[in-house]
């Protein structure tokens, strides 16, 4: 990515507040976003993911670092010499200019010839579907609608790096879903680089080049999302993103782990003392009573069409989530012993 | 619990809103009365309408009235603007800046207007309709200033924001969004500074000069020299026109956004 990095964010912190009362929102972030990226800030509220889009768009500047957009030093730039634009959380479309009106205000505003950017918004209405709709008011729209008239108002310009703050997240599920595979389309078309604002680990993983979650202000893992999803690094990125499986266990010297009543595992781990170890429901596996790693008892199943989802116990106590997929075996009664395999390639060892 | 099942809810209520209303009501009676005697009933007529319509010293009170009013309004309705504007958005000390707008509300009128008396006197200032503007425009300022101010809090700050980041600077963000979205507020408050000069007699009382006599400081001096159904006529209008400026001035602070 070096060499083409379309924003460049380097050692930003920002507090709010003066004095003892200052809140310190973001904590010496660096993030590198490539060209035509789909880059995604995940984490939930108040984690700083907002504040680090605001500063990029400029409406917030930062205490200190620098951010650079296109490789132009951009840290103190006021929001309109910004080559960005935002679609906001709650669109902001102007209510007292038609959608035509608030599609070409930018255009407008760069001084552009009037008939360029009658074609200009043509275009752009075009892209989202919404050129029938060019003579009417926002308040005329359904949210979906008006969602649409916020994409294209903020691709009109056609911006270096489009910022998208939970745009999605006033719409219903279904149509949630719609706007999704729209807004991957719609990137994969314009060729611009989208960096996404959500606290939803779903939309972050479906649509993402890479997602950087974020907590408390520090980003503390980034990566493409089957390696966010996959080997977490950190018991807070395992937690928030998916189902998890969370076992305490000591490390010991020799590469192995204990895990509670003397059982051990053979795993290169390289740290020392009180560790925990991550599992996806779906990588652990169920064998005979004796043949796993370690033996459980089933507390209940639960059938969720393509799968069944177990909720065992452990000998330590403790609860343990299986998500086993063949659903046509033989159902197991609830309290029996069963046996749980935990593959060595799946488990992770995190920070804590 | 339902305030409806208090006894005599209905009784009390119309007891007030007589209490309130029947001095008004008697007075617009009687201006549709045809006696000389303002109280003194004989039939129903216009007569006195068609008077007030052709009477010079009403019409000269009338045109005064509206100058100042216009003036008062327009002068009021910029301070407050900027007023607005400048504390709409973690202004330190706000709450201070508000008290000294507002204090015209609290202050007893006849202390502001013989004060200011006193003062254009020391300075020389001609009184007359330019002093009236003057003074006018002072106590107008916190009627404007509240419609506006509701209006620009109830404003999302993300409508700047978003003309910001489509290239607008704050010149041109304040010119196309701030701006006609504040308009509603802005004729609200307009129209309310409007009606509180019009209805204004202390102030102007004081500050008339020769020939700069509005009407409510005619209806004043007229009413000296008996009670005419003439009076009533005048003052029939002006509640009229009054009721009608802050009916609009309510309908437009509550359009919708």
């Amino acid at each position: 990515m070096s060499g083409s990095s379309a924003v460049s964010i380097r050692n930003i912190s920002k507090s709010f507040g003066r004095g003892a009362s200052a809140v310190r929102v973001l904590d010496d972030v660096s993030v590198e976003i490539g060209e035509r990226e789909f880059f995604t800030l995940l984490g939930p509220s108040g984690c700083g993911k907002t504040t680090l889009l605001r500063l990029i768009a400029g409406f917030e500047l930062a205490d200190r670092g620098v951010i650079a957009i296109g490789g132009q030093d951009l840290t103190q730039t006021p929001p309109f010499r910004r080559p960005v634009n935002t679609v906001f959380q709650s669109y902001a479309l102007f209510p007292h200019l038609t959608v035509e009106q608030n599609v070409g205000f930018a255009l407008e505003e760069q001084g552009m010839a009037r008939d360029k950017i009658r074609s200009r918004v043509g275009e752009a209405l075009e892209m989202v579907r919404m050129h029938s709709f060019a003579r009417r008011r926002p308040s005329e729209l359904s949210g979906g609608q008006q969602q649409r008239v916020a994409l294209a108002r903020a691709l009109a310009p056609r911006p270096q790096v489009l910022l998208l703050d939970e745009p999605l997240s006033a719409l219903d599920l279904k149509l949630r879903k719609e706007m999704q595979i729209e807004l991957k389309q719609l990137q994969a078309e314009a060729g611009i680089t989208f960096l996404f604002v959500t606290h939803d680990q779903e939309e972050a993983l479906t649509l993402s080049d890479r997602v950087a979650v974020m907590q408390g202000g520090h980003i503390l893992q980034m990566g493409p999302p089957r390696e966010i999803y996959e080997a977490p690094t950190h018991r807070f990125v395992a937690d928030f993103i998916g189902d998890i499986n969370l076992l305490e266990a000591e490390a010991l010297p020799g590469d192995q782990l204990r895990i509670g009543q003397g059982v051990t595992l053979p795993m290169a781990h390289g740290k020392a003392g009180a560790v925990t170890l991550a599992i996806r429901p779906e990588r652990a596996r169920l064998t005979a009573p004796g043949a796993g790693t370690l033996d459980a008892t089933l507390i209940h199943s639960a059938y969720l069409g393509t799968a069944l989802l177990h909720k065992l116990e452990l000998p330590g106590g403790g609860t343990f989530l299986l998500r086993q997929s063949e659903v046509a075996q033989t159902p197991l009664e609830s309290g029996s012993r069963v046996g749980l395999a935990l593959p060595a390639d799946a488990l992770r060892v995190l920070d804590q | 619990m339902n305030i409806r099942r208090f006894p005599m809810t209905r009784e009390v209520s119309l007891l007030v809103l007589a209490y309130l209303y029947v001095p008004v009501l008697v007075l617009v009676v009687y201006s549709f009365n045809a006696n000389r005697t303002a109280t003194i009933w004989s039939h129903a007529s216009l007569d006195w309408y068609g008077r007030i319509l052709t009477n010079p010293s009403i019409q000269a009170a009338t045109v005064n009235s509206l100058i100042l009013a216009f003036a008062a309004a327009i002068g009021a309705t910029t301070f407050a603007l900027l007023a607005a504007l400048a504390t709409s958005r973690a202004f330190p000390r706000r709450g201070a800046v508000e008290a000294v707008l507002n204090m015209p509300l609290i202050l007893p009128e006849i202390v502001v207007a013989v004060a200011t008396l006193m003062l254009f006197v020391a300075l020389g200032v001609q009184l007359g309709l330019g002093a009236m503007i003057l003074a006018h425009t002072a106590f107008c300022i916190p009627f404007a200033y509240l419609p506006i101010r509701a209006r620009l809090e109830g404003m999302s700050r993300s409508y700047e924001e978003a003309a910001q980041d489509l290239y607008a600077n704050r010149f041109r963000t304040f010119r196309r969004v701030t701006l006609p979205l504040l308009w509603p507020g802005i004729l609200a408050g307009f129209t309310l500074a409007f009606v509180t000069s019009l209805d204004d007699f202390l102030t102007s009382f004081f500050l008339s000069g020769p020939g700069t006599t509005t009407l409510p400081v005619y209806i004043f001096s007229a009413i000296r020299a008996g009670i005419t159904p003439e009076i009533n006529a005048i003052s029939t209008v002006m509640l009229v026109i009054s009721v009608l400026l802050v009916s609009l001035s309510f309908f437009l602070s509550r359009l919708r956004r």
